[in-house]
């Protein structure tokens, strides 16, 4: 189906990540999973795609740095195609009230979450301009929207990877490329490992999300028949914020 | 390494890249105003883009604003092409 193009994911060495790499695998996509650290996570990612028939490359490189965008793309391309679908996926939470977080702990957060998203997209929105087909899928959270004491700096990331999300969407919508974010509330994960429990009493369906259930949704606003759903966050936690 | 390139190429190409945005072939003439035209910010941003990719010329945001016509952008290919 998708003999022309790739897709790239970043943090996919596990998580919402690696579930998101496998869907679009799935999908026919041959995906990049970028990764920073876990190079053995993210060869497991590429060896389970493999065997399910699908193609894989393990893309390192720290997102938060100015050249990984360029130099990640790049080599996607030269192996797969030009970039057609890419999911922000790569995000760090460094937790602390306001009053206590320093700058290196509100710098770190946005530069991965929002900053490494933004010249990440800006570099995939070329070769999706010129194919007049393209799928910006941002993976932010329900605290972009909702407070949650302790996580200022995530929480300013997120909303600003959804703020993000409208403008980017409402730029190139005419060029057949559309840009969605979805917003996971509470997903089991390492990211939310030692998260207290009682969260869950909270949650109207009484359970975690899992990274399966958030891939479900980039699954979908990545393909082709979602091609009029644009500039839109999906929220998938449970009822949580409903 | 690159052979030269001539204001006929640069002009053929932009013309070509310009057409595919929406307007009538016949109406891009190096006179006719992008506004005209109804060719906007992003198809500029393309542009550059082909330019970039094809001619190895780097246009910048400031330099879009002042590319008010078709032939205003084919000079600028060419002079910074050569």
């Amino acid at each position: 189906m998708n003999t022309e193009g790739s897709a790239l994911v970043t943090g996919a060495s596990r998580g919402i990540g690696a579930a998101v790499a496998r869907a679009l695998a799935a999908d026919g996509w041959r995906v990049g999973l970028n990764y920073r650290s876990d190079a053995e996570g993210a060869a497991r990612v590429a060896r389970e795609v493999e065997e399910a028939g699908g193609s894989a490359l393990p893309l390192p490189g720290d997102v938060s740095e100015p050249g990984t965008a360029d130099q990640v793309v790049g080599r996607l391309e030269e192996a797969f195609g030009p970039a057609l679908v890419l999911v922000n996926n790569a995000g760090v939470r460094d937790d602390a009230l306001a009053l206590q977080i320093d700058d290196d702990a509100w710098a770190r957060v946005l530069d991965t979450n929002l900053t490494g998203a933004f010249r990440l997209t800006r570099r995939a929105l070329r070769p999706m301009i010129r194919a007049r087909f393209g799928r910006v899928v941002n993976v932010a959270s329900i605290v972009g929207r909702r407070a949650n004491p302790g996580q200022a700096n995530y929480a300013a990331s997120k909303a600003g990877l959804i703020g993000l999300t409208g403008t980017l969407a409402a730029e190139v919508a005419r060029r057949g490329v559309t840009v969605n974010a979805v917003a996971p509330g509470f997903i089991e994960t390492e990211l939310t490992e030692g998260v207290g429990r009682e969260l869950l009493d909270a949650v109207p369906a009484r359970r975690a999300g899992s990274p399966a259930d958030v891939a479900a949704c980039v699954r979908f606003l990545a393909s082709p028949e979602a091609g009029y759903v644009t500039g839109a966050t999906l929220t998938v936690d449970g009822g949580l914020t409903a | 390494m690159s052979t030269a390139v001539t204001q006929q190429q640069v002009h053929d190409r932009i013309v070509e890249a310009i057409a595919s945005f929406g307007p009538d072939p016949e109406d891009v003439k190096p006179e006719a105003l992008f506004e005209a035209l109804e060719v906007d910010s992003l198809d500029l941003a393309e542009l550059a883009q082909i330019a970039e990719e094809e001619f190895g010329v780097k246009i910048e945001s400031s330099d879009v604003e002042g590319l008010k016509t078709v032939g205003d952008a084919i000079e600028l290919v060419s002079a910074r092409a050569s």
